[in-house]
């Protein structure tokens, strides 16, 4: 049996996760204060996942960038890739905060979202 | 001369959080005092997740986080004055303020509420030695131009310091294409929260180089690279461990400094360590009616922390202003002992508590399974158990009232806060 630890990154409380794993299974997870701790070690160790925040291009508004995040956490390995995809888009006023940006971005069934709003100039 | 209940300076989180509590406690005649062109202060560039776990219980962007607030502002219809800077406040708490519209004006408020934030220490504050090269920026100003206003400040990237803004910034660098080649840092443990060394540096694989510094900054137009050295446990770099990396843009997340001009100006006492206001559990100052929260108070690591902090300011000063706060009473101390950096607030005015006193303090030091021990007359009058302490990571200790009181029942003179290590 292998133990891993892992630091929570779900919030600032930062807790220390063990999780004792056999072959690919999860035996015990231990160290957490909340079930959010609990699904973020399982994540962790079957397929680790992350919130994206970035901005994207904006023509004709009041700011050059608007700020974006993924709605969910997305695969960590596609980090990269979608920050490629949202690179090559340009948003047009106006934008309220909550607006889908990219809509199952990289097939993952996680929409892309405003942060911020952006009103024409 | 314009006359309100509440001015508040500064609508960052702490200043709009308190304009909506003092609001939904009764006060309608508030007017939020801001130099920007928008509200939402440092909130509007720090675009990365993390925010309003405890306030919403969701997983929030500082921009998003801040709209929550300027939503509510502007529904209940509190004035905001943006573009604004204020110059002077003064004991008997006149605000003059200046803006292009109304040129110079004098203000005068039943309360006052400080809301300024902090800013970076810059460069000139921590001596590098080297050329004056462009090309080094503190982290925040690298945020801005990046989240904001969508310029990149480099492709080369070593990052000196190794607080939450130093590390987010080391990921938003390299999502944006740039190399960050390592954050260096003097102590040997890093000031920024766990969760952000996960994932932002050990999630792209950038080394956190800890009890190192730099010891020269070389280039003449532009940054060419910096010389960095471990140091030994005096802080002195160790010249044989010298390594030069080569780099066009120098970090600095070397720490935040509550900004206080406007507090000395009315001639408010400040805490030489926080570098904010010494106040009272009411978050008031030792001037009458003039009362300080968030960044300006002292530096927090979240967010929510600052809102909390903003509605116990605008609860004060809305008591204040209906004269239900008292001024006279016992006041006891609560000082930073053994192993505590500093503890606020600094007195307690035993009249003012309705429950109790919730005090936020710092470790001087990383400690495991230690205790914190509060301390009256020798005596220990609480005592909670720590797994881990780290001066990056705020401490909250809560008081009961009873527990301020002596065996005879009158109120103690201090308390003392201290590290227990077993």
């Amino acid at each position: 049996m292998e133990k891993r630890e892992l630091t929570c990154i779900v919030c600032p409380n930062g807790c220390h996760l063990v999780v004792e794993v056999e072959g690919k299974e999860i035996v015990n997870i231990s160290g957490y204060e909340c079930k959010r701790g609990l699904k973020y070690a399982e994540d962790e160790i079957i397929m680790p996942k992350r919130t994206l925040t970035t901005t994207v291009k904006a023509e004709g508004g009041h700011l050059p960038v608007v700020s974006v995040r993924t709605k969910e956490p997305i695969p960590k390995e596609l980090l990269n890739k979608a920050v490629y995809e949202l690179s090559r888009i340009t948003v047009k006023p106006p934008i309220n905060v909550g607006d889908v940006i990219v809509k199952n971005i990289l097939s993952t069934g996680v929409d892309v979202i405003a942060t911020r709003a952006l009103y024409s100039k | 001369m314009m006359e309100y209940d509440i001015v508040i300076i500064g609508a960052g989180p702490a200043g709009l959080g308190a304009a909506v509590e003092a609001y939904e406690k009764g006060v309608r005649d508030i007017l939020i005092i801001e130099r920007d062109s928008y509200p939402g202060g440092i909130l509007q560039q720090c675009i990365h997740n993390g925010f309003g776990l405890i306030e919403f219980k969701e997983e929030l962007s500082g921009p998003e986080y801040a709209e929550r607030f300027i939503e509510k502002v502007n529904k209940y219809g509190i004035k905001i004055m943006l573009n604004t800077m204020v110059l002077n406040i003064s004991s008997d708490k006149v605000v003059k303020a200046v803006n292009q519209e109304n040129g110079v004006m004098e203000i005068k408020a039943k309360a006052i509420i400080l809301a300024m934030g902090c800013r970076e220490r810059p460069r000139g504050a921590i001596s590098i030695p080297g050329t004056r090269p462009a090309g080094i920026f503190t982290a925040g100003t690298a945020q801005r131009y990046v989240n904001m206003e969508g310029y990149m400040p480099g492709k080369e990237i070593v990052i000196l310091g190794s607080g939450d803004i130093g590390l987010i910034m080391a990921r938003r660098f390299t999502l944006e294409g740039a190399t960050v080649k390592a954050v260096v840092e003097l102590m040997p443990y890093s000031s920024g929260l766990t969760r952000n060394i996960v994932q932002c540096l050990d999630d792209f694989g950038i080394p956190l180089l800890l009890s190192h510094t730099v010891i020269e900054i070389r280039g003449k137009e532009r940054v060419e690279g910096v010389t960095i050295a471990q140091v030994d446990e005096n802080k002195r770099p160790i010249l044989n461990t010298a390594k030069y990396l080569s780099c066009d843009t120098l970090i600095l997340s070397v720490g935040l400094i509550p900004e206080n001009e406007l507090s000395k100006s009315a001639g408010i006492i400040l805490d030489p360590v926080t570098g904010g206001p010494l106040v009272n559990e009411s978050m008031e100052t030792n001037v009458e009616g003039i009362f300080a929260c968030g960044n300006v108070l002292q530096v927090h690591d979240l967010v929510d922390n600052v809102t909390k902090e903003s509605r116990l300011a605008a609860d004060s000063a809305v008591k204040y202003i209906k004269g239900l706060l008292k001024q006279e009473g016992k006041f006891i101390n609560a000082k930073a002992g053994s192993c505590i950096r500093y503890v606020v607030p600094q007195t307690v005015n035993y009249e003012n508590i309705d429950d109790k006193v919730k005090f936020h303090m710092r470790p001087t030091d990383v400690f495991k399974n230690a205790y914190i021990s509060v301390k009256s007359g020798g005596k220990e009058i609480m005592r909670r158990k720590m797994q881990r302490m780290t001066p990056g990571e705020m401490i909250l200790i809560e008081i009961k009232k009873d527990k301020f009181l002596d065996n005879d029942l009158h109120p103690v003179d201090d308390i003392t806060f201290e590290v227990e290590v077993v």
